[in-house]
Parts: C-alpha cells; structure tokens; sequence
C-alpha cells in the first residue's frame, strides 16, 4: 500500500521501459515540430535511431523476481520485460519497411506515422503490464485508437478508409462487449485487481457470463474465429507497413495479455475457460485455412493465415502451465520474424510496382531471385517445415498443449498443418514455377529494407537452433 | 424512495441489447457509433451501480466509468473522423459504399 508519496513516486522506477518510450515519443515529436520542410529526410533517421537505442536500452532491464507498482496496478517481471522486447524488435522491422513507404508516398506525414506506431506501441506496454482492469482497458485502447488512425493512413485511397471504419466500428463494439464483462466481474467479485477477482471467483452463472462476455472481447482483438470478420477487410485495406504491424505486434500483445488474465485472474476454474477455447482453437485454425485457400490477394491471404496462426498461439494458452506460457512466447517471437520477412518482400514489390496479386507473383524467381528466396523461406517457417524456426515453435507449442492431455485438440492442429502447408506451398510454387507473360520487374530494394529482410532471414535461418533463448524463457516463465 | 438494484441492472441489459441489436441493424456508420455509444453507457450504468449499491466503500467503479466515458469521447473522436473520410472518398456514409474489398 502507499504511505508517502516518495513510495508512490518510486513506482516509476520499475517502469524502465515505459519512460524510456515516452522519451523517445516526446522526441519525436518535437523533432517533426522543428525540423521542417527540408530535415523531413532526417527526421526519419532520428526517428528509427532514437527507437533502435531504446530497443538496445531495454535489454539491460532485469528484475530478477515480479515487481509491482501503484498497489498492485502495475505489474512486471522478466518476462513481461522479454515480452516488450520482442515488440520493441518487431516495432523496429517495421520501421525499416516502412522507410522507403514514407520517403517517397508520405513525406509530411512520416513523423506522425512514427508517433502513432510508437503511442500503440506504450499501449501495448501498459496493457502487458497491467495488474488490473482498469490499466489494462487504458492500455488496451491505447492500442487499438491510433491504430485506427494509422490504418486509415493513406487518406486518398478509399480501401484505406475503408478498412478503417471496419476497425474503429468493430473495435470499439468488441471493447464495449468486453467492458460489459467486465462490469460484471465487478459487481461480482468485488475487485478489479486480477488476483482478487482470481480469490472471488466461485464458478457462479454471472461470473461465466462475464467471463464470456470478456473472451469475447479478447477474441476480436487477436481474431479469432467467430470473431474474425474485420480482419480480412483490414488487412487488404490497410497500407501494408500496417498490415504488418497490426498482424504480428497488435496480435502478439493481445495473446500475452489474454494469457497473464487467464492464468491471473481465472485460473481456479482453468476447466470452464479450457472448453471454451478448445472450440474456439478448432474453429479459428480451421476455418483460417479453409478461408486462406481461395485468396488471390497476398495481404488478404496472409491475414487468413494470421488467423489460423492466432489458434495456434491459443494452444499455448490452453494449457495453462509454465510450459504453455514460454511456448506462447517463443512461438510469438519466431512468429514476428516470419510473418515480417513475408510483409517486406510484399511491401517491397507493392512500393515499387503496386502489385499484391497472387497471380502477379509468377515466375518472381527470374527477375528478383533474393525476394523469392526469401519469401521461401517465411512459407516454409509458416507453413512449420523442418529445419526453419517456424518448426520449433510449432513444435513447443503442441508439447505444450499435448502435455496437459490435449491430445485430440492437437491432433486436429497437426491435420491442419498439412491444410496450411498447401496454401503456403501455392506461394512458392507461383513464384518458382508458374510461367508468366509479364513478370514483376527486377526491383532495387532501399537499404533499411534489405537490413530489416536480412535480421528476418537470419532470425528464421538460426533462432531454431539456439537454445539458450528457449532455456531462458523457460527459466522466467510462470503457470497458473 | 429506494430504486432496488434489480431495476438498474434490467436497465442497462435492456440498453446493452439494443446497442448490440443497432450495431447490427443499422444502416448508417454514424447510427452504429450512437448503437456503440448505447452499450458503453449501459456499463456506465452497471459500473455505477455495482459500486453505489454493493461497494460503496471503494471508489472503483465510479473511477472505472470516469475513464469508459474519457476513452469514448477519443474514440467517437478518431472514428467521426474516419467517417468524415469515408464520406470524402465515397461521397456517401452508407454501410453497403463500404463493401468494395472483396477477394
């Protein structure tokens, strides 16, 4: 409890990474401010250097044990330090692919792209760290509003405002529904702290339904079926730095936070909220791949595919043990590799050529073999073949699940995997081995984006392989 | 006079539902952000409730509805200007203008 206020100013300490963030969006902001019409080239590299240092700063944070501040509203630990790492990495590809979109299409507008990344970005933090419900709907908004903003971004193009009205609509109705939940958790338990509602939780009708109501609500924001419709819509409409950001990083945060309140808050009836997320885990991996068959368009394609990924990240989640959260987390951090290598070569050729087709891929192999290369490369780790990170992940993940005596549930995954093996396989073959009449061009790629292709290509090449960064996530993890 | 507290709590499910009932019905983006608008006050009104009638020791739930309300005012903020965008791009705020990306 706080007695002084020293005591309360020195929650802060603890919040290392959240300042350090601030600092560099107060930084970014001023330097948009006075820079002016002819430093906007340098305000890019302010912008991506000052956020690449505090990436670098945050992995100096430790804590040893968990820590809270505010009375238990703020909580940390090694791992949740891991977990904004892994985002703060992420956030950084996507600035290296989005360089080359804000040099040329949006050259006044790349500071604000920068800001409101880096302001969903302190979102996502707040909404890991929270230890109550009150911060993490802060956070949890904090997250998806600018992200409206950003997705509505190309202010010309009417898929762009398209998209966007579906994202704010859906999701400020997924939040209501989950504020619903919510609102009874309240008048039920008593609390809002996780671990005092986790104490008045007695399994009675109200609390279920609250407990619905709120799973709904995560639902929408990491796309689960039946919760999925927006994402398609968005995805395809969205420019594709934003797709990006929006599949791995909004997605990633979402299924940790999902997680930490689960095992938090609901973990004395694991067997009410197992069953739900077992139909739930079916039907997006599933429906995911049936849906992602039939797509032409690339983006749409990968965002049925992130669909079905977000069921597999749900695997580790259902078991609800230590194993399952590293499992989670590892699978999370392959996933941000892959799925980024796969959004730079697309937003790569689209900024050059305005090409996102499947069709369009034909025959990619002759003209611009490295982007094919690479592209292999993200569908073979997707897709989870041997010896591509993708695999490991793939393979934790049903251990995870299969050790708590899932065993149908992750058979029914593994059928899956051979479903989203074929899609994944119609990439590369477009690229390898369809004739076409007019390839894409040979392109040049700017130099952000080869650095960013090429930590991708490294991360999927050699994470698999090294097993200190799983021995370390093991060692920092925590069950119910 | 006492209002018991069953009679706020029909209350708001009565104005939960007809939010959720006007996010799917209506045809008109603004109609849907007010549909919205119904459900985050239908938690006001639960968030209040909860705390008057059975907390009143504490004040979360008056704090939490103090920030639902904050949060929605950005939010309608951000999607008004959303909708100000679709009209631009489409000239019309209809929800059959927006189904043009499709496979």
């Amino acid at each position: 409890m706080i007695e002084t206020l020293k005591d309360y100013y020195s929650g802060f300490a603890i919040m290392n990474q959240e300042l350090t963030l601030v600092l560099v969006l107060i930084f970014v902001l001023l330097a948009d401010l006075f820079l002016g019409e002819k430093g906007k080239k340098n305000l890019q590299f302010a912008a991506i250097g000052s956020f690449a240092l505090a990436t670098i700063s945050g992995f100096t944070v430790s804590f040893g044990g968990s820590q809270e501040a505010f009375a238990g509203m703020y909580v940390t630990s090694d791992m949740h330090v891991l977990v904004k790492n892994i985002l703060n990495i992420g956030t950084l590809l996507v600035f290296f692919f989005a360089h080359y979109w804000n040099k040329n299409e949006n050259r006044n507008q790349s500071g604000e792209f920068y800001f409101l990344t880096l302001s969903t970005l302190l979102g996502m933090y707040l909404m890991v760290s929270s230890g109550n419900f009150i911060l993490f709907y802060i956070g949890l908004e904090t997250a998806s509003i600018p992200m409206a903003a950003l997705v509505a971004f190309n202010k010309k193009n009417r898929d762009s405002a398209e998209a966007a009205a579906k994202y704010i609509l859906t999701a400020a109705f997924s939040s209501g529904v989950m504020l619903f939940g919510i609102s009874l958790i309240y008048g039920s338990c008593g609390s809002l702290y996780f671990d005092e509602v986790a104490n008045a939780f007695q399994g009675l009708p109200v609390q279920i339904l609250a407990m619905v109501f709120f799973m709904a609500g995560m639902g929408f924001k990491i796309s689960l079926v039946p919760f999925h419709l927006w994402t398609a819509d968005t995805y395809q409409g969205a420019p594709t730095s934003v797709t990006a950001y929006l599949s791995v990083m909004s997605k990633g945060a979402a299924a940790f936070t999902f997680l930490c309140i689960l095992f938090k808050a609901f973990h004395n009836y694991p067997e009410i909220w197992q069953n739900i997320l077992w139909w739930i885990i079916v039907v997006t991996i599933t429906v995911g791949n049936l849906f992602a068959i039939r797509q032409k368009n690339l983006k749409r394609f990968l965002a049925f595919s992130s669909i079905s990924q977000a069921g597999y990240i749900m695997l580790g989640v259902i078991s609800g043990s230590p194993l399952g959260m590293t499992s989670t987390v590892y699978y999370i951090f392959i996933y941000l590799f892959t799925n980024l290598a796969a959004f730079g070569i697309i937003s790569n050729i689209e900024n050059q050529t305005g090409k996102v087709g499947m069709d369009d891929y034909n025959g990619l192999y002759g003209t611009n073999p490295k982007s094919a290369f690479i592209m292999t490369l993200a569908m073979f780790s997707l897709g989870g073949i041997p010896p591509f990170a993708g695999f490991f992940s793939k393979f934790f993940i049903f251990a995870a699940a299969a050790e708590q005596g899932q065993y149908l549930l992750v058979f029914i995954a593994l059928l899956n995997t051979i479903i989203s093996l074929y899609y994944y396989l119609l990439v590369v073959k477009a690229m390898f081995i369809n004739k076409s009449e007019n390839p894409i061009p040979t392109i040049k790629s700017d130099n952000m984006s080869i650095i960013g292709l090429g930590i991708c290509t490294i991360g999927i090449l050699i994470l698999g392989f090294i097993s200190p960064i799983y021995e370390y996530m093991t060692s920092i993890s925590f069950g119910m | 006079m006492n209002v018991p507290v069953e009679f706020y709590l029909v209350l708001s499910t009565l104005l939960f539902f007809i939010g959720v009932y006007g996010f799917i019905v209506r045809k008109n983006l603004i109609g849907i952000l007010m549909s919205i608008e119904l459900i985050l006050n239908a938690v006001n009104i639960n968030f209040v409730v909860f705390n008057r009638f059975l907390f009143p020791e504490k004040l979360e739930g008056y704090m939490y509805g103090l920030f639902v309300i904050i949060v929605a005012a950005a939010e309608t903020a951000v999607a008004i200007a959303i909708i100000i965008n679709v009209y631009r791009n489409m000239k019309n705020i209809d929800v059959d203008s927006i189904k043009e990306l499709k496979n």
